[in-house]
């Protein structure tokens, strides 16, 4: 027993009440995709590659035994995009699942080092057809917990980052110089220390977390679309404005629930980002995660045209919980594991 | 003198930051899924006794505040300065209203206070968890009124000024708690 522990922490920090929602939300969810025929599915955990996105840190571990005598290195996965991927390109059709996440250097209110993903992939819908299957899914959880006290959501807002931006700041985030976002922030009372040669991309997270999120979803859910091309990850570029990239996130009250693309299906684009993030990895003294082959040959396999969508399924179950700490409706958060 | 990073933070951290000294009240990590990660954090500045938010990219690093608490013992007021003793050393420190601020109604002399010095200067001062002071004005007690449960106003011998229960009288002793400022009890003597 260390000296941190107290005598009560083996008991779990969600209540019962709040573990058996967790389990009607899980019901709920499985139920939802069977009922439209989006195939359940179960990937590794465990991979001999990451996500070299450069802010997202990996938790890594070695097999040692049979057929890896001299030890494998191996990454518990950030999401299980690049696995969904694989079998999308495999011709599996609609698939979700439901799984845990890990993240490194993740830890506070609304963040667990070890969470829970609800990730699906929808062959032939845009964005704005997937938005519209996240917000039936999203109603049918709130309508389900009508019997225990859950209020409905008001109707659906979608904005852009841009008008986001300038609804609520008066600054063009896709336009706006670096010194112009610097000037914001310092306008919005905001003192940030140790942005020393950061460009424009962390002062619009500046922004974003700590001025606009905060606004955005009140008892609504509110879709932020199209992100600024320097965030889109693994999303395509917006063929209307190269600006922009298909990627949205949802908010709910302030706070982020999920993150969608219309992904990136070209296999040497992805090759391209994977490389520039491996540099900027590189420039930062960060891990250098082999790059995924796998994910890019079935990329040049050929994935199919599709949208997907990866839902933090803790903050969802907080909201229903109306609990302000992640730690509220897991059994055992870090602190107690 | 330590450094930190934003992974070290936790409340009740002493700092330096802009050249003054900070004590962190509160914590939050804040990160987009895709983005930069920040510690926002709460803190008070040591010398105006000011609370603001501040913000710190993951991973910035910054310098521990040289800040001791001492315990010391309050000996008088000069109308200016509230004068404390260490009471090994003899050394003293004088303490002026902005510092001291509502701490003065539990000072009464010979306490021992825990006091914050910051390059030799005091910027805090924290007077004992209880303290034993005598009543100089209330209403007349009712005696034996043990059960109604009523209270009264009773201004102390520092001038602070708590409820007691009706049946304590002028001249008596009574323990507080200076956390609370709530009545604790009657002192036997």
């Amino acid at each position: 027993m260390n000296d941190k522990m107290h005598p009560q922490d083996w008991r779990p920090s969600a209540g019962l009440r709040v573990l058996q929602l967790r389990a009607r939300v899980l019901h709920f969810a499985r139920a939802f995709f069977a009922q439209r025929q989006v195939l359940e599915v179960e990937t590794p955990l465990l991979c001999s590659t990451a996500n070299p996105d450069p802010h997202i840190e990996n938790f890594t571990t070695t097999y040692v035994g049979p057929q890896a005598a001299q030890g494998m290195d191996l990454y518990l996965q950030s999401s299980p995009e690049f696995a969904m991927k694989r079998l999308l390109s495999a011709g599996s059709g609609p698939i979700f699942q439901i799984c845990k996440s890990f993240r490194q250097a993740e830890w506070g209110a609304q963040h667990n080092p070890e969470f829970t993903i609800l990730e699906w992939y929808r062959p032939g819908f845009d964005i704005a057809a997937l938005m519209s299957e996240i917000e039936a899914l999203m109603h049918g959880l709130f309508e389900n917990e009508s019997a225990h006290g859950v209020q409905n959501l008001q109707t659906t807002q979608i904005i852009s980052y841009q008008e986001a931006f300038l609804s609520t700041l008066g600054i063009d985030p896709l336009n706006a110089s670096l010194t112009e976002l610097m000037d914001c922030v310092k306008h919005q009372g905001v003192n940030v220390y140790g942005m020393h040669s950061e460009g424009r991309d962390a002062w619009l997270d500046v922004l974003m977390s700590h001025c606009v999120q905060p606004r955005l979803g009140h008892n609504r859910l509110t879709f932020v679309s199209e992100y600024p091309v320097s965030q889109a990850a693994l999303a395509r570029i917006n063929p209307h404005n190269p600006k922009t990239a298909l990627r949205f996130e949802l908010f709910l009250d302030g706070v982020e629930l999920a993150n969608g693309f219309h992904e990136l299906a070209n296999a040497e684009e992805q090759r391209i980002r994977f490389q520039q993030d491996l540099a900027v990895r590189k420039r930062h003294n960060q891990p250098q995660p082999p790059m995924d082959e796998y994910l890019l040959q079935a990329l040049a396999k050929g994935l199919p045209d599709c949208s997907g969508v990866a839902v933090g399924l803790d903050r969802v179950i907080m909201r229903l919980a109306q609990a302000t700490q992640v730690n509220d409706v897991m059994a055992f958060p870090f602190g107690r594991v | 003198m330590a450094i930190y990073t934003t992974n070290d933070l936790r409340s009740g951290m002493k700092l330096m930051i802009d050249g003054a000294p900070w004590s962190i009240v509160d914590v939050d990590f804040v990160k987009p899924g895709k983005g930069q990660a920040f510690a926002r954090v709460k803190m008070r500045n040591l010398q105006t006794r000011r609370v603001v938010e501040k913000t710190f990219k993951s991973g910035e690093s910054m310098e521990s505040a040289d800040v001791m608490d001492t315990e010391m013992q309050y000996l008088y007021n000069d109308g200016d300065h509230w004068h404390f003793m260490h009471p090994d050393t003899f050394e003293q420190v004088a303490a002026n209203k902005d510092v001291v601020g509502d701490t003065a109604q539990w000072l009464k002399e010979q306490a021992m206070c825990t006091v914050t010095l910051w390059n030799n200067e005091p910027i805090e001062i924290v007077p004992p968890n209880f303290v034993e002071l005598e009543i100089v004005e209330t209403d007349p007690g009712i005696r034996g009124d043990t059960a109604s449960g009523g209270t009264k106003p009773a201004t102390l011998e520092t001038g602070a000024v708590v409820k007691v229960p009706l049946f304590v009288e002028q001249n008596e002793k009574v323990k507080v708690d200076t956390r609370t400022g709530d009545y604790v009890g009657r002192v036997k003597e």
